[in-house]
């Protein structure tokens, strides 16, 4: 079993708890952990002509906004635990983008934190611990 | 009919200030409508001149020959790519690396938002409703052939856009007229360019913005009832200051995310009639050939219905004007020409579907009156089809899908007014595109447009239908004498993206993603 973690993150007190039980696992097996961002984003939205004239210069805004107010923290404050840490930053749909990080770098399992939405809130807007359990090519941990 | 009026009326164009002078005691509606008629009257009628000694407009000849120059040239490239085109909008050749870019749906979506509107239900009913059923079958036609013409100019508009240091884009027929011309080594690229924006200005200001506002007024006061029109151009006027000069995107979000909504409910509604009546579908299909080659009795006959058919297509498709170019070319793509796939489904769904369904209730509803014993249509003085209701243009189609389902007009009049306003948001922006490229980017440029533009919602929903149809037409054909000559002379290199990429297709260098 590789020795690597992807863990979804999302800034959020539950995405961090789901990081540092993931560090610790990490660590106790001398493996590494990938901090995943995924910005949530479809490719069949609609968008009036004004935003599709912008979007690829919102998408620099938005991955570097990512990357300095989101990212670049938590990796600082992520390292010198005991595991390797990396970072990515992807669009696409959550529990979609987490699997094909995962299978990309052959991880062993995706951890995430879970929000604690009301079963009613998790079935009008989709949970995303739930998508990523019914389709995960690799063991689950969702860190309550 | 009003043309030959406004024509007169118009033929100096002084005149609108002394029409005005006795107008005083009228209401604000009847001076803006004269005003409005005496002003333009001489550009519709050049417009709309026909062949000497016929009846037939040049600038129908013109839009058809073009669509059919491209279907040639590119050997039916409507029908030998259609699948690819779908592949593409599915997103199968797109890499997963350029997620959170503009898709090739998006574009095309958001392009289809801009036409898909009144074109497709009033526009029909105005066709059908004076060239009868067999206008049709000329729609279609025309709708089929337009696609070439769409995937021409779509693939020069990614293929020469402008991309700022910024990472905006500005794309359309006045980019690839001047880089396109220039590249070939041909002079007068710059000057169809400035051409083309002046074209593109006034079409914004009439197809897509007082026409809106007039057919919106129109359905919105047959359910409330009468009342006057500058009333609802205020209104509207208001919310599209809002959007555009305010910045207001939330409107704007919720119209684009409306109005795909609405028009899948239409075309739903108008599938459960035509199954409803699935009886009567051959019979309607027979009206519609008949019709079409001989007319059944309508105005100017077959050549009538032919011209009505081929107008509302390329009015309601806007194939060869340019506007979609201007829309299509923010996509993210490495390949110019898979734009130009993507964006000849867009004459097809707008036309082939969405208009088809639109002719099929109003011809299945009967509301079309014949006489009993010939079988041929009755025609009143104005040229019009009589109609149960004595309806026209958009109250027909009302009047149609209601002898069906009561409670649609309701549903038709929030659609109308939806498209209405997704359509003056889009050409807001192609009349904008325009502007700068004419008098350069700038804030105060651009706020002194959008102001023009707000102001024209006014205009068009107090002015008649009849002033307001004619020059929407007029302006956006105009654009299409401009931009269709640029694409005869770019279109060798269309031709040679198409050939690169079809062989490197077939070699699998280029792969599906997914």
């Amino acid at each position: 079993m590789s020795g690597k973690f992807v863990v979804g993150y999302d800034g959020s007190e539950a995405a961090q708890r789901a990081l540092e039980f993931a560090i610790d696992r990490a660590a106790a097996q001398g493996g590494s952990v990938l901090i995943a961002h995924v910005l949530e984003w479809s490719p069949y939205s609609f968008l009036t002509p004004n935003e599709l004239e912008e979007r690829h210069k919102r998408r620099r805004e938005e991955l570097e906004r990512a990357e300095t107010a989101l990212m670049a923290p938590v990796v600082k404050a992520a390292s010198g635990k005991g595991a390797e840490i990396e970072s990515v930053i992807r669009y696409g749909r959550i529990a979609e983008v987490l699997c094909d990080i995962a299978k990309e770098n052959e991880a062993g399992q995706i951890f995430i934190g879970r929000n604690g939405h009301s079963a009613w809130g998790a079935r009008v807007f989709g949970s995303v611990a739930s998508a990523l359990v019914q389709t995960a090519p690799v063991p689950c941990t969702i860190v309550p | 009919m009003y043309r030959t009026i406004s024509r007169a009326a118009g033929a100096a164009a002084g005149l609108c200030l002394t029409g005005a002078a006795p107008a005083f005691a009228q209401s604000v509606d009847e001076t803006v409508n004269q005003i409005f008629a005496n002003s333009t009257g001489w550009f519709v009628s050049f417009i709309f001149s026909p062949f000497p000694g016929t009846s037939f407009p040049w600038i129908v000849a013109w839009l058809v020959i073009a669509a059919t120059v491209f279907t040639i040239y590119f050997v039916f490239i409507q029908f030998r790519a259609f699948g690819h085109a779908i592949s593409l909008v599915k997103g199968d050749y797109s890499d997963p690396n350029d997620a959170g870019e503009v898709s090739h749906f998006q574009a095309l979506a958001t392009a289809l938002s801009g036409t898909v509107g009144l074109g497709n239900i009033a526009g029909v009913a105005v066709a059908v409703g004076i060239g009868g059923p067999g206008a049709t079958f000329w729609m279609i036609l025309a709708g089929l052939m337009g696609m070439a013409t769409k995937f021409t100019e779509c693939t020069l508009g990614v293929k020469y856009r402008n991309e700022y240091e910024d990472g905006t884009v500005s794309g359309g027929p006045m980019y690839y007229l001047t880089k396109g011309f220039a590249e070939r080594g041909l002079p007068g690229g710059k000057i169809l360019a400035v051409m083309f924006s002046i074209f593109c200005i006034l079409g914004a200001l009439g197809g897509g913005n007082m026409f809106q506002a007039n057919q919106a007024h129109q359905q919105i006061s047959g359910i409330v009832g009468d009342y006057p029109g500058w009333i609802t151009g205020v209104i509207f006027a208001l919310v599209v200051f809002a959007v555009i000069v305010g910045g207001l995107k939330s409107i704007a979000r919720v119209t684009e995310k409306v109005v795909p909504f609405m028009g899948v409910t239409y075309v739903l509604a108008a599938l459960v009639i035509i199954i409803m009546n699935a009886d009567m579908i051959r019979w309607a299909f027979g009206q519609i050939f008949q019709g079409a080659f001989t007319g059944l009795g309508v105005a100017g006959g077959m050549v009538g219905a032919l011209i009505q058919g081929f107008k509302r297509a390329a009015f309601s498709n806007e194939a060869g004007v340019g506007s979609a170019a201007i829309a299509h070319s923010a996509v993210r793509t490495k390949e110019p020409i898979t734009e130009g796939f993507v964006s000849l489904l867009e004459p097809f769904i707008d036309t082939v579907v969405i208009c088809t369904m639109t002719a099929l209730v109003i011809i299945i509803s009967g509301q079309l009156l014949t006489d009993p014993e010939t079988g041929l249509y009755l025609v009143g003085e104005s040229g019009m089809i009589q109609t149960a209701d004595g309806t026209s243009g958009v109250s027909l189609t009302s009047a149609a899908f209601a002898s069906a389902f009561g409670w649609f007009p309701y549903v038709l009049a929030l659609a109308v007014v939806l498209f209405a306003f997704s359509t003056m948001i889009s050409w807001s922006y192609y009349g904008l595109k325009a502007w700068t490229y004419l008098f350069g980017e700038g804030k105060n440029k651009e706020i002194v447009f959008k102001v023009i533009f707000c102001i024209f919602v006014v205009i068009g929903a107090s002015a008649n239908l009849g002033p307001v149809i004619d020059f929407s037409d007029a302006a956006i054909f105009a654009m299409a004498v401009v931009n269709v000559l640029g694409l005869y002379f770019l279109m060798p290199i269309v031709r040679r993206e198409l050939h690169s990429y079809l062989e490197r297709l077939k070699a699998g260098e280029i792969k599906k993603f997914h």
